[in-house]
C-alpha cells in the first residue's frame, strides 16, 4: 500500500467522524452544557469555600472559575473519548466494527486513525467551551489559545485510548453503565480538575496520592499550563507514556488471535 | 491449472471448549460459484470470520489467491469482498457516504471511489439512490448497497454469509442472478453461505458443512446421486438430520 492509500484511509475515518458527530448535534450541544453546568453552577456555590492559592502556572489570585476551566476541558475529552469508545462496542453490536477490521491496511494503523479522528473531533467541542467560558471572565492570554491545542490533542489522545482499551474488554453495551461508575467519575473526581492537590493533601494523604498518581491529573495539568502559554514537562511525559501504554493495550486488545467475536 | 481464490488447510477454531472448526480443508478456484451448506451452528459464520481475519485460527492455514492471511493480511485481504450476515451499513450515512468510508479503508482515493463507486451504483440499479440515507432503504435494497461495497474496491473473491435472508422471493432471486452474473462476466469467485438451498442451481459446487466438519462437496448433480438423495433438502436431512 503507497502512502497516499494511507492518506486516504485516515481522511475516510476522519471524514465518518464527522460526519457522525455533525449529525448528532445533541451530543454537541450536551457536551457544551456539561461543563458549563459545571463552570456557572457548581463554580459559583464553590467559589466561597475554597480559596485558590497563588499556584503555577497562575501569577496572581484567580476565581475558581479560572481555575476549573482546564478541569472543564478535561471533562470534554475525558466524555468524548468515551463516547467513542461507546461507540465501538454499539458498532460492534451492530457489525460495522467488520467494515473497519476487514480493511487491508495494518489494524495498528486503523485504530490509530480512529483515535486521532476522535481526538481531533472533541477540539471543536473544546473551542466552542472556550469561546463560551470568555463570557464568564476566564480571558486565558492569546497564546494560550494556540498552546492549548497540541496539548487537548494529546489529552484525548490518551482518554481515547483508555475508551479503545475499554470498548475491547466490554462484551456488551449494557455492561456499559459501569465504566461511568468505576471508571469516569473516579477518573474525574480523583484529579486535580477540580480542586488542587495541596487542598487535597490538607484533607486526606491518601486521596492526595490517589490523585497525584491518576494520569487525568497529569492531562489537566498539561492543559492548564498550556493554557497559559507554558510548558509542564512532567505533566506531559506522563501523559504521553500513558497514551503510548494504553494505545498498545488496545492494539492488543483488537487483535485476532485474542479474537474480537471469541466473547461473544 | 486455475488459480486457487481460497485455499484453506487444516483449519481448525475453538470458542473456549467448544469445537467451532475441526481440521478442515477446501479449496476454491478462482471465478467459480461455491455455496456453502449447512445448519446453524454448522461454523459457517466462524469460518467467515476465519477468511475474513476476524478471528485467527487455532491451528492449519488460509491462503487467499496465494497470499497467506497470517503473514501477509494486507494483501490476502485487499482480494476479498465480504457481505456478512448482519448488515454491516452506517444507517445513518447516505449511500454514497457509506461506500466512500469503505473505499477510504481501502486506500482508495476521492477520485477513484467516485468513478468506481459510478460503476457499481448502476450495476445494482442504485444511482438514484445515492443520496439517500441508509435507513430510508428496504431490506433488498440495503443488501444491494452491501454488495455494491463489497465490489468498490475490485476484488477478486466475493463472500456471502447469508446474503438473502430476510428478503422476498423476488429480491433473493434477482441477487443470485447479479452473483452468478459477477463469476462469469468478472471471473470472480463467490463462497456464498445459505440456508435457502431454491437459490442454488444443480451444477454449482456444493460444500456441507456440519457440527464444524466438511461432510459432504461436490456438484449438487453428484452429490445428489450419491447419496441418492432426491433433492438438495433432502440430501442436508440425510447428512446432518437437521432440516435447513
Amino acid at each position: 500500500m503507497s502512502p497516499a492509500a494511507y492518506l486516504n484511509c485516515f481522511l475516510g475515518i476522519l471524514r465518518r467522524e464527522l460526519l457522525r458527530f455533525i449529525q448528532q448535534r445533541s451530543r454537541f450541544i450536551s457536551s457544551l452544557v456539561r461543563p458549563l453546568l459545571w463552570l456557572v453552577v457548581f463554580a459559583a456555590g464553590f467559589r466561597a469555600a475554597l480559596g485558590i492559592a497563588i499556584i503555577p502556572p497562575y501569577e496572581t489570585y484567580i476565581t475558581y472559575e479560572v481555575y476549573i476551566v482546564p478541569g472543564l476541558i478535561g471533562i470534554i475529552v475525558l466524555f468524548n473519548g468515551m463516547q467513542s469508545s461507546l461507540s465501538m462496542v454499539y458498532d460492534r453490536e451492530m457489525g460495522s466494527m467488520k467494515v473497519l477490521l476487514t480493511s487491508p491496511l495494518p489494524r495498528a494503523y486503523l485504530l490509530i486513525c480512529k483515535l486521532l479522528s476522535g481526538a481531533l473531533v472533541s477540539l471543536f467541542q473544546v473551542y466552542a467551551f472556550l469561546l463560551v467560558a470568555r463570557a464568564f471572565e476566564v480571558e486565558p492570554p492569546a497564546i494560550g489559545y494556540l498552546w492549548v491545542l497540541p496539548a487537548t490533542l494529546l489529552a484525548a489522545l490518551m482518554l481515547g485510548a483508555l475508551g479503545l482499551v475499554l470498548s475491547s474488554l466490554i462484551k456488551q453495551l449494557e455492561n456499559f453503565a459501569g465504566v461511568m461508575n468505576f471508571v469516569v467519575f473516579p477518573m474525574f473526581f480523583l484529579s486535580s480538575a477540580l480542586y488542587p492537590l495541596w487542598k487535597m493533601r490538607e484533607a486526606n494523604e491518601i486521596i492526595y496520592y490517589l490523585c497525584a498518581a491518576n494520569p487525568f491529573t497529569h492531562a489537566v495539568e498539561l492543559i492548564r499550563f498550556a493554557l497559559y502559554g507554558q510548558f509542564n514537562s512532567q505533566a506531559f511525559w506522563i501523559t504521553a507514556a500513558t497514551t503510548i501504554v494504553l494505545t498498545s493495550v488496545a492494539i492488543l486488545g483488537y487483535d485476532p488471535r485474542r479474537g474480537l467475536l471469541k466473547k461473544r | 491449472m486455475t488459480e486457487a481464490a481460497i485455499n484453506v488447510s487444516g483449519v481448525s477454531y475453538h470458542y473456549s471448549h467448544k469445537g467451532a472448526l475441526n481440521n478442515i480443508s477446501f479449496t476454491l478456484q478462482a471465478g467459480r460459484f461455491v455455496a456453502l451448506l449447512g445448519p446453524n451452528g454448522a461454523g459457517k459464520t466462524t469460518l467467515f470470520s476465519l477468511l475474513t481475519r476476524l478471528l485467527q485460527p487455532a491451528s492449519g492455514s488460509i491462503e487467499l489467491f496465494g497470499f497467506p492471511l497470517h503473514k501477509s493480511p494486507g494483501q490476502a485481504l485487499k482480494q476479498i469482498g465480504v457481505v456478512f450476515q448482519q448488515s454491516t451499513l452506517d444507517l445513518d450515512l447516505t449511500v454514497a457516504q457509506n461506500l466512500a468510508y469503505h473505499g477510504a479503508l481501502h486506500g482508495l482515493s476521492g477520485r477513484a471511489v467516485k468513478q468506481r463507486m459510478n460503476i457499481e451504483l448502476e450495476r445494482f440499479e442504485l444511482s438514484q439512490r445515492a443520496n439517500d440515507k441508509v435507513r430510508e432503504l428496504n431490506g433488498g435494497h440495503r443488501r444491494r448497497v452491501e454488495i455494491a461495497r463489497a465490489l468498490l474496491h475490485q476484488p477478486r473473491l466475493l463472500l456471502l454469509d447469508e446474503a438473502t435472508v430476510g428478503l422476498d422471493l423476488e429480491s433473493r432471486q434477482s441477487l443470485n442472478r447479479h452473483i452468478r452474473k459477477l463469476c462469469v462476466e468478472e471471473n470472480i469467485a463467490v463462497l456464498w453461505t445459505t440456508h435457502l438451498i431454491e437459490e442454488l442451481s444443480p451444477q454449482d459446487d456444493t460444500l456441507i458443512l456440519h457440527q464444524g466438519d466438511i461432510i459432504a462437496r461436490g456438484s449438487s448433480e453428484e452429490l445428489l446421486a450419491e447419496h441418492d438423495a432426491p433433492d438438495i433438502a433432502a440430501l442436508l436431512i440425510q447428512l446432518t438430520g437437521a432440516k435447513s
